[in-house]
């Protein structure tokens, strides 16, 4: 079997005296979706946070593509081919859709940007239409849309989404989830997924961790873990 | 829109207006005092200064009830420019055209002496503030980082001046690059402390950075001559001529009459430059991948970060590009003064440049520019009310009233244009058609 792509090691944090990771073991392998569920609060954010140095890793290791990345900054991080869409989508609210995308390809000069913007269009019909116009004033899915295309402008190999679908209607976490099905089927693209929505990303990635109290509790396929009598009464019992 | 309402709720409304106008008015108007012949402080009552408020603040009142309709609280305003796009695309060119014939058109109007006032004391000070408000822009506006200290980089631009010339002799076309260095390098000292700072921290470091620049320079007199300041700078030359009336100067190698408003117009011209300069390098840099990062990390530091933008190059660019514009007016200020001292840095210059952006609308050039002239042109009007001595008696002076010209500008704005004069933000790209959506569209204090 390959090296994994990103590997987690042993990776603790903690904000301030409250210890948000306790030891979090996660590989990601190439061409693989992986996803962290768990309730608030559990530290699926914190994990995901912390591979771009905030909050640091106190003790642990990241490694991605074989390099130590845990004392990196994150413009370095990012260089390196790691792209991630922050949960709440934190699009540049003032500034255009056009714009936005530009934000996500100064990581490699604006290099291919005119082809990528193309590749965006046919991913997202959608910010076509709005491309002029201020990212604040798109609606939830598209902010969402744009947060992803724009994490895409830096042709990642690994994307990491912090819960793309909060706040979003069923029909658009629906979309959203298709195309990032897509993009790795398609385009062999690695996505490390954070999700409340369980159901869904188990449904969508190949391989899934559950995540207690900033540990890892559970981990297996994403068909297992959905099976699983455990996840399903804690996580997906009338959550779909 | 709700009609206006009864005249009798509104006679009601604007008389208790007018008590509360005149309870504030008691012991700020009416009570004064004087120094008598003995040097004794008397206490004067001034019972119609009272009444005169009151009833301006009645009758004000009373006519906004009845007769104007309501501001429009029920439907949030939609955006109505006070400027239509195509006005608002040919004023900055009609203003540089204007600005350019400006000294001409007043030096054949009024003559050399009755135009040395507008050139000198609306012309050139306006346009210093153009200036100072263009370069805290790129902090502020740009990149959102609030600064109250600004004020230190002009005096460090100031003092470069000044004392490389005094002491060195250097030319005022050698130090004008020196001061912008100096007070650049200022500038990123002042960024790296305040890396991790945001919001109300940043803003109290800064206002701190402003005061320490201001006491070193009060009582470090071995540097600075403390508060005396420092005279007999060398005056501006044209590029070498001096503006006097000797055979190797301006006037006499141009064969022309020798007279004090040559040095004034070429003042005028010189801050005039320095302001497109900066106007120019900001266009410039918001088109650049640096400008844009300014905006995203005014946006949202934390998507910054993710998207790989190096965050310290950013912040410590944004505050060193603006120290840099203030150093050369603080530079241009010393030539034109030829005397500085700490007086000319206090905090309450900061509060004006500071406000002239904010009043401008944060980010927007041509707003920026068009509330200097309001800001720093009403102070200079204020001046110039002397029939109001008439009125409120001889020791009136109208001038001492341009803080309540401050909090008018502020009050007025605050209701009618919370986000400034020009408050939407042009994009730097467009693909289909240029879209300037306006500020009101977007969350309140989140863009």
């Amino acid at each position: 079997m390959s090296a994994p792509l990103l590997s987690i090691q042993k990776l603790e944090a903690a904000y301030g005296q409250i210890v948000a990771l306790k030891g979090v073991d996660l590989d990601i392998m190439p061409g693989e979706i992986v996803t962290v569920i768990g309730g608030n609060g559990a530290g699926k954010s914190t994990t995901m946070m912390s591979v771009f140095g905030r909050p640091r890793a106190s003790a642990g290791k990241i490694i991605f593509d074989g390099q130590d990345i845990t004392h990196k900054p994150a413009h370095e991080i990012a260089r390196m081919g790691l792209a991630q869409s922050p949960e709440g989508r934190r699009i540049f609210p003032r500034m255009s859709v056009l714009e936005n995308l530009q934000m996500g390809a100064s990581v490699d000069g604006m290099a291919h940007f005119q082809a990528d913007l193309e590749r965006m269009f046919d991913i997202f019909p959608r910010l076509k239409e709005r491309i002029d116009q201020r990212g604040g004033t798109l609606s939830g899915g598209e902010q969402q849309m744009l947060a992803i295309a724009r994490a895409l402008m830096s042709r990642p190999r690994l994307l990491m989404l912090d819960e793309p679908s909060l706040g979003l209607a069923p029909l658009v976490v629906k979309q959203i989830f298709d195309v990032i099905a897509d993009l790795n089927r398609n385009d062999g693209l690695s996505v490390f997924l954070v999700e409340q929505n369980a159901f869904h990303a188990l449904k969508l990635a190949h391989r899934g961790y559950v995540m207690v109290n900033g540990q890892i509790t559970l981990s297996g396929t994403g068909r297992d873990l959905l099976a699983n009598p455990q996840v399903r009464a804690a996580y997906l019992e009338g959550a779909h | 829109m709700s009609p206006s309402m009864s005249i009798t709720r509104a006679l009601r409304e604007a008389g208790f207006a007018g008590l509360v106008a005149a309870g504030l008015a008691f012991p700020i108007l009416t009570l004064g005092t004087e120094m008598d012949q003995s040097n004794r402080l008397v206490l004067e009552q001034r019972w119609s200064w009272m009444a005169i408020a009151a009833g301006l603040v009645f009758v004000g009142r009373f006519l906004v009830l009845a007769f104007a309709r309501k501001p429009a609280r029920a439907a949030p305003h939609t955006g109505a420019r006070v400027l239509s796009p195509a006005l608002a695309a040919a004023l900055p060119r009609a203003g540089v055209i204007a600005l350019f014939l400006f000294p001409m058109v007043m030096l054949f109007w009024l003559g050399p002496q009755g135009s040395l006032k507008w050139i000198n004391n609306y012309g050139v000070q306006i346009l210093i503030y153009v200036m100072l408000g263009w370069g805290l822009n790129i902090v502020v506006g740009l990149a959102g980082l609030l600064d109250l200290g600004y004020v230190a980089f002009y005096a460090v631009g100031a003092y470069t001046y000044a004392l490389l010339s005094t002491h060195f002799g250097l030319s005022f076309w050698i130090c004008l690059p020196l001061a912008g260095l100096m007070a650049a390098s200022w500038g990123a000292m002042l960024g790296f402390p305040v890396l991790r700072l945001r919001g109300d921290y940043l803003a109290i470091v800064t206002l701190a950075f402003g005061e320490i620049v201001s006491a070193v320079l009060t009582n470090w007199s071995d540097f600075s001559n403390g508060k005396a300041g420092i005279m007999s700078i060398p005056r501006i030359t044209f590029f070498g001529l001096p503006f006097n009336a000797n055979e190797n100067g301006f006037a006499a190698t141009f064969g022309l009459e020798f007279q004090a408003i040559h040095r004034t117009i070429f003042l005028f011209y010189l801050i005039l430059a320095l302001a497109l300069i900066t106007h120019v390098v900001t266009l410039r840099l918001r088109a650049l991948p640096v400008g844009r990062a300014w905006e995203a990390l005014r946006e949202d530091e934390i998507a910054c970060r993710s998207l790989g933008i190096n965050t310290v190059n950013t912040k410590l660019t944004a505050f060193a590009l603006g120290a840099m514009f203030a150093g050369f007016a603080g530079s241009f200020f010393a030539v034109r003064q030829g005397f500085v001292n700490p007086d000319s840095f206090t905090f309450m210059e900061s509060a004006t440049i500071l406000a002239i952006v904010v009043l401008g609308g944060m980010g927007s050039q041509l707003g920026v520019a068009l509330a200097a002239v309001v800001m720093v042109g009403g102070t200079e009007v204020l001046r110039e009310l002397t029939f109001l001595k008439q009125i409120f008696g001889s020791s009136f002076d109208p001038s001492l009233y341009r803080m309540l010209l401050f909090g008018l500008a502020m009050v007025v704005m605050m209701i009618w244009r919370p986000r400034g004069l020009i408050s939407s933000r042009a994009p730097s790209v467009f693909l289909a058609q240029k879209k300037s959506v306006s500020g009101t569209h977007v969350q309140e204090g989140h863009g």
